[in-house]
């Protein structure tokens, strides 16, 4: 099996960090992976995004066109990637950004208020993880203990408060 | 089982070359492979090496020579503008025979270009990479695990034939993340640096590390000389991945991170029905030429994808020889060709077949 994902927008989200996380934990799991980051002006700013791919087989081209999977989290990166994505494929909105639904029926659209949900639940911050809390629960792309125990070891001991943090915004995510 | 770690590709060339024994780096900041430097910067001091930003691309090539002529594992990368650069260096060091690495990790071209992924300086690379009669070996990886177990590769090969060899990379490889496993690759044995400048302790002949010859007769010598070694080189060293060529009626022939791109039109073309294989050359100098020409004798036709407007087509051509035709597609400028692209410009041509 084989998943694309396409992770988008703005600097500072945690877009990098998204992808990077759902890399990682396919590393974990002996499956192959690539994780292809846009770079230039966006790491000082402005959109940002990246392409993950994980998988049983050996993984050809690091780019995608059409991803099974879209997370957008601003809405220049919905409106530029939302055409793309693959028939049956699933898009994720953080919706406190992203004032607009998908017109599509072709796939499934899933709709987060996560920078809300993040703000109120004092998470500022932790919209991307959110979201990925959301993602574990509507694929079955990552088991969710083992993704949420692959993301506390992967956080240095100087900075143990992020454990919870993290904990927490997953939790929200998968059970909104 | 051995621990694989998630890696960006130049972080994986600064790690592989450390853990073959490089102990210098001169450098200077250029995307996209400036990775290469900071990983260095923080890695060297670590395991008592040097990494060393010098004022430019020009001073960080003549400190490479002046590193290289003392024996020491040592090093430069930097980006096409940035290796355009550093040509005249380059050539003296040919000329010096001093084995070391030099990593290009290329962006779109002419000019300051862009900083997007291209494969534009192959010419360069394998033809025009400094002044006079010279060779450079020329490996390109086409994944973040071979970023690392070709620059062990490399700084071997440029030690057991007395040169310097370059890694040819792209953006792309340099800032994608993979799994490398560190362990994965062997090493080779290498001569002692018995030509090396490194103090005589009164107790050999003085070693000179020189390029000028005012006799002709002396250096149409030394080059005769160097271009024996180079004749070894193209014997023993050619690398290449063949896939899917066996029963293929087109063979894509492509390189480094586009070579990825046609896997996965091979893929998609083989479900449409269409017999199509791939040639990778893993050395772009030396060219594998010899089984492109075997498989000139199997297949109906050849297709060159690359990231310029058409480079290495050349050498597919000479090693085709004229038995079958030889066709090119590509993108430029920093343009990554799709697989969409690929898929199509092949289902064309074997339209035509």
């Amino acid at each position: 099996m084989t998943t694309t994902m396409i992770f988008a927008g703005s600097g500072g989200q945690g877009i990098q960090f998204s992808g990077k996380q759902m890399a990682k934990t396919g590393m974990y799991m002996d499956k192959n992976v690539t994780f292809l980051p846009s770079y230039g002006p966006e790491m000082r700013g402005g959109t940002s995004n990246c392409t993950v791919i994980v998988s049983d087989e050996e993984i050809g081209s690091p780019s995608v066109s059409n991803p099974d999977l879209l997370i957008a989290m601003n809405l220049p990166s919905f409106d530029k990637f939302e055409p793309a994505v693959k028939a049956g494929g699933t898009i994720f909105c953080d919706s406190t950004l992203i004032d607009k639904k998908s017109a599509r029926e072709d796939i499934k659209a899933v709709y987060i208020p996560a920078t809300g949900l993040a703000n109120e639940n004092g998470l500022a911050g932790f919209a991307n993880v959110i979201i990925l809390g959301k993602i574990l629960k509507e694929t079955c792309i990552f088991d969710y203990e083992a993704f949420t125990n692959f993301l506390v070891s992967s956080i240095p001991a100087t900075k143990a408060a992020l454990i919870e943090k993290n904990k927490k915004a997953l939790e929200l995510g998968y059970n909104y | 089982m051995a621990k694989k770690v998630l890696m960006k590709g130049n972080e994986a060339i600064a790690e592989a070359a450390i853990a073959s024994g490089c102990l210098h780096f001169f450098g200077y900041p250029i995307t996209p492979q400036t990775e290469i430097s900071e990983y260095m910067a923080k890695r060297m001091p670590k395991v008592g090496g040097l990494c060393l930003q010098a004022e430019s691309e020009v001073a960080a090539i003549n400190m490479l020579m002046g590193a290289a002529a003392t024996g020491s594992r040592a090093m430069t990368s930097s980006s096409s503008p940035g290796i355009a650069l550093k040509s005249e260096g380059i050539s003296y060091i040919a000329g010096c025979d001093l084995p070391c690495l030099i990593v290009n990790v290329q962006r779109g071209g002419p000019g300051l270009g862009g900083i997007q992924p291209s494969q534009s300086d192959y010419y360069q690379a394998t033809r025009g990479v400094g002044h006079g009669d010279l060779r450079l070996i020329v490996l390109a990886p086409s994944s973040v695990q071979e970023m690392a177990s070709l620059t062990a590769e490399a700084f071997d090969l440029a030690d057991i034939y007395r040169m310097p060899a370059m890694l040819l990379a792209d953006g792309a490889l340099g800032q994608m993340m993979e799994p490398v496993d560190f362990e994965a690759f062997p090493k080779r044995e290498t001569p002692e640096k018995t030509w090396a400048t490194n103090g005589m302790h009164g107790k050999r002949a003085k070693n000179i590390v020189n390029s000028l010859y005012i006799d002709p007769n002396v250096l149409e010598n030394t080059v005769r000389e160097r271009y024996e070694r180079y004749a070894l080189l193209e014997e023993n060293e050619v690398k290449y991945e063949e896939y899917m060529t066996d029963d293929a009626d087109i063979v894509l022939v492509a390189f480094g991170i586009t070579a990825r791109i046609c896997k996965s039109a091979i893929t998609e073309l083989r479900e449409a029905g269409i017999k199509v294989g791939l040639l990778r050359p893993i050395t772009l100098w030396p060219f594998p030429k010899k089984v492109l020409g075997e498989l000139a004798d199997k297949t109906k036709a050849f297709l060159s994808v690359e990231m310029s407007m058409g480079q290495m087509v050349d050498d597919v051509k000479l090693a085709v020889n004229g038995k079958k035709p030889v066709h090119f597609f590509g993108r430029t400028g920093g343009v990554i060709p799709s697989v969409e692209e690929v898929v199509s410009e092949t289902k064309k041509l074997a339209e035509t077949l």
